[in-house]
């Protein structure tokens, strides 16, 4: 994976100098262990700061919307997908992007290498294959990526970009006999009560510091309905009615587009794993329409488009 | 002043004798992190954390507080006088606050307590509270502490400092209000001479595991504009998601909002955190908004900590090097590489 750093600094260095592109979103490296920080470059001789790893979990889609340059951006297969609903939602042109395409095995969930380490201080991770090693002051450990991937990425079917123009490896396998529900299956399974609860707990200790909906590519809204103020429609405590309203509005607002990036629960500083709220969405596009959002440029998705011979009689 | 030694075991009974006289907060384990939480029984303290997720300053300054009621009733003899809603103000202990994020009490203390205003509630908590710190016998490598004028064992803001040694803890009474907390403590013994010099090497052990960073001292004598102009600010910006994670977990970010809230005929006058990073924060009645670019939002954070307040009070930096912003932040900005760029860009006098 490391191979592409070389990949995409070549790809920089000409689509700059041929000035096909005013700049390149990549990632830099970062100042901590375990992140790597989203990066615009606009010259030539910045290309070296360019780098990839397993620490690139940013959507980088999230800095596309509403552009108005010509730019190159490196997509995971979860960041092409946004790309796709982008370009399907109208928040960028087609011509206007070089999309680098990197075929991904899944990004290491920083969290839970924390959580092994319990409390140890990691200040080094590097990878080497299916290998991530972490090491601190007085500890070396070498752990098995795939144990410490993100959630998401670890029942991701979609690791290779669906839109591309340039490819920076081969494609990798698409993971198969994934079940991508099963924690959804389980939360249908519980009562009304339990299921509630459930819920109210996931989001007890929500700041409402809205990075969950920052860091998602899809949340773009010229004015989120939380920060409507004339009138309000929201508010603004940390009573559970409002943190519940922000996050089941939010949740709603993502049935048939979220594409489980995982960008949300990524961003949470109180870990909450936001994802629980848009997971039953995807799976219900998926069971109801046979869609997935973002993986096919072409036609439009099911929640935004109209028939006049539509089934069901509430439409007519 | 007053200095005992309490073995480990020990420290739950202090704790609880306490808590018989004060509320006393702690860091208490949630998940996979760390947050101050009142005590219902002293063994639920943990002193083995390296830092809180969130910062105590939700215990001097709630994120959301009901600060008045009242009535909209045509005839009601309260109708629209502003009622006070009675707040927990009594005595308080927190446990095992780390020298930083005390320290951040006094840089708001400068704030929120000045010759024209008082703000009576931060006074009232803060009159109430006792701190007793805990050092840090090892900072994170997110930790910044000594570039910004604290430390790992700084005294200058607790009323105790507890330095954790492999038996227990020494208990280095600060202030009058600390030395009252370990006068008469039956769990303890005065420090033998052998146990403060084994605190002293700890201490000078974890100061020098954190060399400076930067040095924000010039930062006064740089020109404000020049540093509001600097070109850096829009490579600073780019990652940025603008969400509020940095402010919220930022021990001395203080900015608030004030709602009014009306059920019927009944309202309340909420005081909510709000951050600085919203483009909503600056949003005027006009509809005009003079911070409506990313740029100039996460230009105001740094530039508050490092050159407004600075300016403005004569003191800080506001910042004290916790590294909550530099571990949370979801796209990896880092205050102290930015820090670094304000530092730089600085005509240092020599």
């Amino acid at each position: 994976m490391h191979a592409y750093t070389e990949k995409i600094r070549e790809a920089a260095q000409r689509l700059l100098a041929e000035k096909k592109v005013d700049g390149v979103i990549g990632f830099r490296m970062g100042t901590i262990p375990m992140m790597s920080e989203p990066v615009f470059i606009r010259h030539a001789d910045q290309v070296n700061q360019l780098v990839w790893n397993g620490f690139c979990g940013v959507n980088l889609a999230n800095y596309l919307v509403k552009r108005k340059d010509r730019v190159a951006i490196v997509a995971k297969g979860c960041d092409s997908r946004n790309i796709v609903l982008q370009l399907q939602e109208n928040q960028i042109r087609r011509d206007q992007m070089v999309i680098l395409g990197a075929p991904c095995q899944g990004m290491v969930d920083r969290r839970k290498v924390w959580t092994f380490l319990k409390g140890r201080d990691p200040l080094q991770a590097t990878e080497d294959g299916a290998s991530l090693r972490v090491s601190g002051r007085d500890f070396d450990e070498v752990l098995d990526r795939q144990a410490f991937l993100q959630d998401n990425c670890r029942i991701c079917t979609h690791r290779n970009p669906v839109i591309y123009d340039e490819l920076l490896g081969d494609p990798v396998p698409e993971q198969t006999g994934v079940d991508r529900y099963e924690d959804v299956r389980r939360v249908e399974a519980m009562g009304f009560e339990e299921r509630w609860r459930y819920f109210e707990d996931l989001i007890a200790s929500c700041i409402r510091c809205y990075a969950c909906r920052n860091a998602c590519p899809m949340c773009y809204c010229p004015t989120c309905f939380v920060d409507e103020s004339r009138p309000q429609w929201v508010g603004k405590t940390l009573d559970p009615t409002d943190t519940r309203t922000f996050h089941l509005l939010r949740a709603f607002h993502m049935a048939g587009r979220c594409t489980d990036c995982g960008a949300c629960e990524r961003a949470c500083p109180m870990a909450i794993p936001v994802r629980q709220f848009t997971k039953k969405l995807e799976k219900d596009i998926k069971e109801l329409y046979g869609y997935e959002a973002g993986v096919v440029p072409e036609g439009r998705p099911p929640l935004d488009t109209y028939r006049p011979d539509d089934p069901q009689d509430f439409i007519k | 002043m007053l200095t005992i030694f309490v073995p480990k075991e020990k420290l739950p009974e202090m704790i609880g004798r306490i808590m018989d006289g004060a509320r006393v907060f702690a860091p208490v384990k949630e998940g996979d992190g760390y947050r101050f939480r009142l005590l219902d029984r002293p063994d639920k303290a943990d002193l083995t954390y390296q830092n809180t997720r969130l910062s105590p300053k939700e215990l001097i300054h709630p994120p959301a507080e009901a600060m008045f009621s009242y009535s909209l009733k045509k005839g009601d003899p309260k109708e629209g006088i502003l009622e006070e809603i009675p707040k927990a103000l009594g005595k308080r202990v927190v446990w095992g606050i780390r020298p930083c994020d005390a320290k951040a009490f006094q840089l708001v203390d400068i704030n929120f307590i000045t010759d024209q205003y008082v703000d009576p509630w931060w006074q009232k908590r803060r009159q109430a509270t006792v701190l007793v710190g805990l050092g840090c016998g090892k900072p994170c490598s997110t930790c910044f502490c000594t570039s910004v004028g604290t430390g790992p064992f700084d005294r200058s803001a607790l009323d105790v400092l507890m330095t954790e040694l492999a038996e227990g803890y020494v208990l280095e009474a600060v202030t009058e209000a600390g030395e009252a907390l370990l006068a008469e403590a039956p769990e303890g013994t005065p420090a033998s001479a052998s146990v403060l010099a084994e605190a002293q090497a700890v201490a000078e052990q974890a100061e020098k595991s954190l060399p400076r960073l930067f040095v924000p001292e010039p930062l006064k004598e740089k020109p404000m504009t020049e540093l509001f102009q600097a070109a850096f600010w829009d490579e600073v910006q780019f990652a940025c998601i603008n969400c509020g994670t940095c402010t919220f977990l930022c021990p001395t970010c203080w900015c608030f909002d004030i709602q009014d809230e009306v059920h019927q005929q009944e309202g309340v006058r909420l005081r909510l955190w709000d951050s600085c990073m919203f483009p909503l924060f600056t949003l005027h009645g006009s509809g005009h908004n003079p911070r409506n670019q990313k740029l100039q939002r996460v230009r105001q954070r740094f530039m508050h900590k490092f050159k407004y307040y600075v300016d403005k009070y004569g003191n800080g930096p506001a910042c004290v090097g916790c590294g909550r912003c530099v571990q949370y932040c979801p796209v990896n900005i880092d205050i102290r590489r930015v820090a670094g760029m304000m530092t730089a860009s600085c005509v240092c006098p020599t």
